[in-house]
């Protein structure tokens, strides 16, 4: 449809970028960091044009709001009917995720001005930034679904390279290296997902597919269903193999290890991509095909307990470390779990699609604060050299502005009203309520532990006494807060905070696309709202003091306590296959057997050639008598061979 | 005559090279002649895009009579897939005369033996004539052996007689199916012998020879043991074209004169093709995992690439073999870059050991990225050859509806995990990390090697960004194999 063209500048904005900065960036210098927030900034108010003409024009009908292709390039064709193509698909998500995602990359790069200041690499850190908005933003736009897998790869791949930019520093070069290779683990299932699905729905096409294949009477979905594979039938594998990719990048158990050590990145970085943006891309990539999951119902079963495990297993876990990027990367897995399990309960029409809209809204409403506890969080790591809770302490009149925002977003995600994130936790819960009691108790004691380890970070940084370490730092005392540049971010994402709830996202993104009615309880929101309260203020009470209180309860709940500080020891079973197992069962054995058995084979193929004519050499004596022996020898063998057995 | 000068070119500038003094001429007329042949290529390209393919099947053809009793004919012309093949050598022929810039013992033999490969590579991809085709195949053989023996580091003379024995076993096996062949049909024109299909008992016996003739060249499991050790002894340009260039004669070979003459057997024989090429696949991609060197680990990798290949003719798609083709050039460009990189690491630290490097990034960038992109390239980054040519591999796989060929394809898609793996942890020990003081005052890339990488690179972003120009010219090629193929070709 004319009129929408112009939104292939929002993600044409920071490839120009990207490829400004990466190729002439060091006559740039200082400037790279404006040139890539301002391209960002014009990114950012055309989504914001796209989303305002989308939502309020007059292109909806019926109520409905339909998917509009405002470009589409076949960029390789495999086979008639399989092409990958490059394309732009404007539906209410889409549009939805790109304003999150220039908005939240905008704030980033704002903050950033000020945070990588007198970084030697700042231009690449930059270049790197707009590459992976360029390519999250593809992402989110795609038409097809190996387009989707292709700018997949590519947010990995900044995500690799942003999680390894201090590069000298060992941890983070196996970080980066682990985050790529979780998740690219992850990708291959995808990738078979979608090798199925082309073969099965005859297109790549997301559209194509979804149409094919939710229509029960076409022959596409009659052969997929049909077909098994271990008596299990092949739509159930694509599907199960698409959302492990989706597992994989939204870091859902068991496939969440990489995340945690993903914080070794720049902090602003990982508020943008493991926070806001890229980790949700499981979420959206379910929701981009959830018409196709929603027939079904053994899929979604998985994606909602696999959803409810991440939940409710990370949120135990964020109450036990001391690292707060760390506890902020485990708060995020847990909120995405809540999204996973809400899509995981959701029909696809009418009021039983409130699931659906809920982890939507929950995605839109957690981008932000999840965003600003980054950003707040790098803030306080700037003014204190450390990541560590213990070298933190008494901070909230040092630091009053950092101290206000990191408040709003913590009451958010504990959701209290009326900050944002109680309005889209209080639909997940409605949405757990209707269809599955057991993880509606998972769903609520998780909101209240989340509350609880919130408050434990809020309280170590911003109140209990400054510990004596903390005087050593040099900045206590005279140094400023933070820049503008740093500030300003902080500010306006808070202001987001508490406005974002208030958004009618209900009438704009939902499951089949009409408004969704829906009927706000009060009475409903009282049980989480309590409990998030209390956990508050038991918070409060344990590490508001800054004394024994808190490690005197660790120490008595003995194992349970140190098995949850140490992950659960997933990290260790990783280890324990790969470095016990694959390496030395898989790796050592194929190279070994290629050095000894494939090559000692033809080595000792050269050899027997060389030791028979070596054998054999003595024949060749140059001995005139010998010669005539063997002439003479050889007639009389030929003459008895020829007159005895000849007949 | 039009293609004749792409024999004549390369001799000419050999002989040149002969009656030369002084490395500064060597190289300048080595330089001239290399770009010459470039220009002259993208010149028969674009003579090549104007030409009507469909009507004509083989363009700029040209015959006569060689050695007239055994009907010996010297016959060339090119399709879109010798046409990319002849772009590969052009562009590997000219990187490679570049990062040799700094040659000094006995560089006008060097540069001389390179042109001769050189010659031998282009001379093969335009011959429609098997005997042609043979005689240029061993042209392309011999220099190397020298090329290494000479010029090259390690235990060269072992690598160099290895590399040489399993080359020259290879073409005995070609011979083989060639003579098979030309008893069979009496003629050696390609084109003839398709036009008047051979029967199948005749294909069945002589199938095997020619395939793994030329899958010696290629690596095919378990023929591929000279890659590691001929790589990893061999000068940088050396490694270069053996990687860049001579394992694609092998998937060309497999190709245009195994699986188009022979294709009832081709498909006869299909499961033990991707039975090997899975197993290099994948068994490939662990051996370089453990490897220590970086030669070693780019050489095994192509063992592992170059199954790719195999395994996209093995399951005999129209777009598994458009994916074969795609991932000869590809891992072409993307080996000889990697080569490039190690070459220009190694020239400066004098080692290749993953132990001994470390934080290069810091202190060489130029060279750094260099080496990165060939390493994203390999992995198959999206926008870069790799993804493209392994995806469409894949993808025309999927099409063979058999299920143990599905399985092949599950493990070959496999491999890109333990891809990520290897890369990764070379790229993490080379160029990330601590670095060694020594490194201090390393000097980044000199022009001749910014301008090789560059070309590289320009090949790899040209078809990692946009397929659909390669693809065009590939396609009808692979239509007209296919064509003879009794294929599954939907």
């Amino acid at each position: 449809m004319a009129g929408y063209t112009y939104v292939i500048l929002v993600p044409l904005i920071p490839l120009v970028t990207f490829l400004l900065l990466g190729l002439f960036g060091r006559y740039l210098g200082r400037s790279s960091g404006m040139i890539g927030t301002a391209g960002l900034l014009a990114a950012t108010l055309l989504s914001f044009l796209t989303a305002f003409q989308y939502f309020f024009g007059a292109n909806h009908v019926n109520g409905v709001y339909e998917p509009i292709s405002a470009f589409k390039h076949t960029w390789l064709q495999f086979s008639p009917g399989l092409s990958i193509d490059m394309g732009i698909m404007l539906d209410p998500i889409s549009v939805m995720m790109i304003v999150v995602v220039t908005f939240i990359a905008l704030m980033v790069h704002l903050f950033s001005l000020g945070y990588m200041k007198g970084e030697e690499r700042f231009t690449t850190y930059y270049a790197f930034l707009s590459l992976f908005t360029f390519s999250m933003l593809g992402l989110v736009l795609s038409v097809n679904i190996f387009q989707v897998y292709m700018f997949w790869e590519l947010v990995g791949v900044s995500s690799y390279l942003l999680i390894g930019f201090y590069f000298q520093k060992a941890s983070a070069v196996a970080a980066s290296k682990k985050a790529f290779i979780v998740t690219r683990f992850a990708d291959f299932g995808f990738l078979i997902g979608i090798l199925i699905l082309g073969f099965y729905g005859g297109s790549l096409d997301i559209a194509t597919l979804v149409e094919r294949l939710t229509n029960t009477a076409s022959p596409e979905f009659i052969a997929i269903t049909a077909a098994s594979f271990f008596g299990i039938s092949v739509l159930t594998w694509a599907l199960t193999l698409v959302f492990i990719g989706g597992a994989g990048k939204s870091a859902m158990f068991p496939l969440h290890v990489w995340l945690p050590d993903a914080m070794e990145g720049p902090t602003p970085v990982s508020a943008l991509i493991h926070a806001a943006t890229m980790v949700v891309a499981g979420v959206y990539l379910v929701a981009r095909l959830f018409p196709i999951f929603s027939m079904n119902s053994a899929v979604l079963s998985l994606v909602t307990w696999v959803g409810v495990a991440s939940a409710l297993i990370a949120a135990i876990i964020a109450c036990t470390q001391t690292d707060i990027k760390r506890v902020l990367a485990y708060s995020t897995m847990s909120q995405i779990g809540f999204m996973m399990f809400s899509q995981g309960l959701s029909k696809t029409s009418g009021e039983d699609g409130l699931g659906y809209m809920a982890s939507m809204f929950h995605l839109f409403t957690h981008a932000f604060f999840k965003s600003l506890l980054f950003l707040c969080a790098g803030a306080v790591i700037h003014y204190v050299h450390s990541n560590e809770m213990r070298d933190m302490g008494g901070l909230r009149k040092l630091m009053p502005v950092t101290h206000a925002c990191f408040l709003i977003a913590c009451l958010a995600i504990a959701g209290i009203p009326p900050f944002a994130g109680f309005f889209s936790k209080e639909e997940i819960l409605l949405t757990a309520w209707n269809e599955n009691l057991f993880v509606y108790g998972i769903g609520l004691f998780t909101a209240a532990v989340t509350a609880f380890y919130m408050f434990r970070l809020y309280f170590s940084i911003f109140w209990s006494q400054p510990f004596p370490t903390h005087a050593k730092q040099p900045a206590t005392a005279h140094q400023q807060e933070g820049s503008l540049t740093m500030q300003l971010p902080l500010v306006i994402l808070a202001l987001c905070t508490i406005a974002a709830g208030l958004v009618p996202f209900s009438k704009f993104v939902t499951a089949d696309g009409r408004p969704l009615e829906t009927h706000f309880n009060p009475l409903f929101s009282v049980p989480p709202v309590l409990l998030s309260i209390i956990a508050i203020l038991v918070a409060a009470e344990l590490f508001k003091h800054g004394d024994g209180r808190a490690a005197n309860i660790a120490a008595g709940l003995g194992l349970v306590y140190k098995a949850a500080s140490k992950k659960f020891y997933v990290d260790e079973l990783y280890l324990f296959v790969t470095k016990k197992i694959i390496f030395p069962f898989a790796g050592r054995p194929a190279a070994w057997f290629d050095r000894n058995v494939v090559d000692g084979c033809i080595n000792g193929l050269a050899y027997i050639t060389a030791s028979t004519s070596n054998a054999i050499r003595w024949v060749q004596s140059g001995r005139l008598q010998h010669y005539t022996l063997y002439f003479f020898g050889g007639i009389a063998g030929l003459a008895i061979i020829f007159i005895y057995l000849w007949k | 005559m039009l293609l004749s000068l792409l024999i004549i070119f390369p001799l000419l500038t050999a002989l040149a090279i002969l009656f030369c003094k002084g490395l500064k001429q060597v190289r300048n007329i080595a330089l001239s002649g290399a770009a010459l042949q470039a220009g002259y290529v993208v010149y028969l390209l674009l003579l090549f895009v104007q030409e009507d393919i469909a009507v004509k099947g083989m363009a700029f053809q040209y015959a006569c009579s060689w050695f007239e009793p055994l009907s010996i004919n010297y016959h060339v012309g090119v399709d879109g897939i010798s046409m990319v093949m002849i772009l590969l050598t052009a562009c590997i022929v000219l990187a490679g005369v570049l990062v040799s810039w700094a040659t000094e013992t006995l560089s006008k033999e060097f540069f001389f033996l390179l042109m001769l490969l050189s010659l031998g590579a282009y001379g093969f991809f335009i011959s429609l004539d098997l005997f042609t085709l043979f005689f240029f195949l061993e042209i392309a053989v011999i220099p190397k052996f020298l090329l290494i023996g000479i010029w090259g580091s390690g235990k060269k003379e072992y690598s160099a007689m290895k590399l040489a024995l399993m080359l020259m076993g290879g073409s005995a096996l070609v011979f083989v199916g060639l003579a098979g062949i030309y008893f069979n049909t009496g003629t050696f024109d390609l084109l003839a012998i398709a036009a008047n299909p051979i029967a199948r008992d005749v294909q069945l016996i002589f199938f095997p020879f020619a395939f793994l003739g030329f899958g010696v060249f290629t690596a095919l499991f378990p023929f591929h043991t000279w890659v590691p050790d001929g790589h990893a002894s061999a000068p940088t340009a050396a490694s270069m074209f053996l990687a860049g260039i001579s394992m694609k004669l092998g998937g060309y070979g497999c190709l245009r004169v195994a699986t188009f003459l022979m294709p009832d057997a081709a498909h006869a024989w299909s499961w033990v093709i991707i039975l090997l090429a899975t197993i290099a696949i994948i068994y490939g991609a662990f051996a370089t995992m453990m490897q220590t060197d970086l030669k070693y680990i780019n050489a095994y990798s192509s063992v592992s690439h170059c199954g790719f290949v195999l395994l996209g003719i093995g399951m005999l798609t129209k777009t598994s073999i458009n994916g074969a083709v795609l991932q000869m050039v590809s891992h072409g460009l993307m080996t000889a870059l990697f080569f490039a990189a190690i070459g220009m690491i190694y020239s400066r630290t004098h080692t290749r050991m993953l132990a001994q490097l470390g934080g290069l990034l810091k202190v060489t960038p130029f060279i750094s990225t260099v080496f990165v992109i060939a390493g994203l390239c390999s992995l198959g980054l999206p926008g870069l050859s790799g993804f493209v040519a392994e995806m469409t591999v894949f993808m025309g796989a999927w099409q063979n509806p058999d299920k143990w060929y599905r399985l092949a394809t599950i493990l070959a898609c496999a491999s890109i995990v333990v891809t990520a793996v290897y890369i990764l942890r070379a790229t993490g020990k080379t160029i990330m990390g601590p670095m060694s003081s020594t490194y201090e005052n390393l000097v980044d890339a000199k022009w001749n090697e910014r301008l090789a990488a560059a070309l590289l690179i320009a090949g790899i972003l040209l078809i990692g960004l946009a397929p659909f120009l390669i693809n065009q010219l590939i396609s009808p090629g692979t239509e007209v194999i296919m064509n003879r193929v009794i294929g599954f070709s939907k």
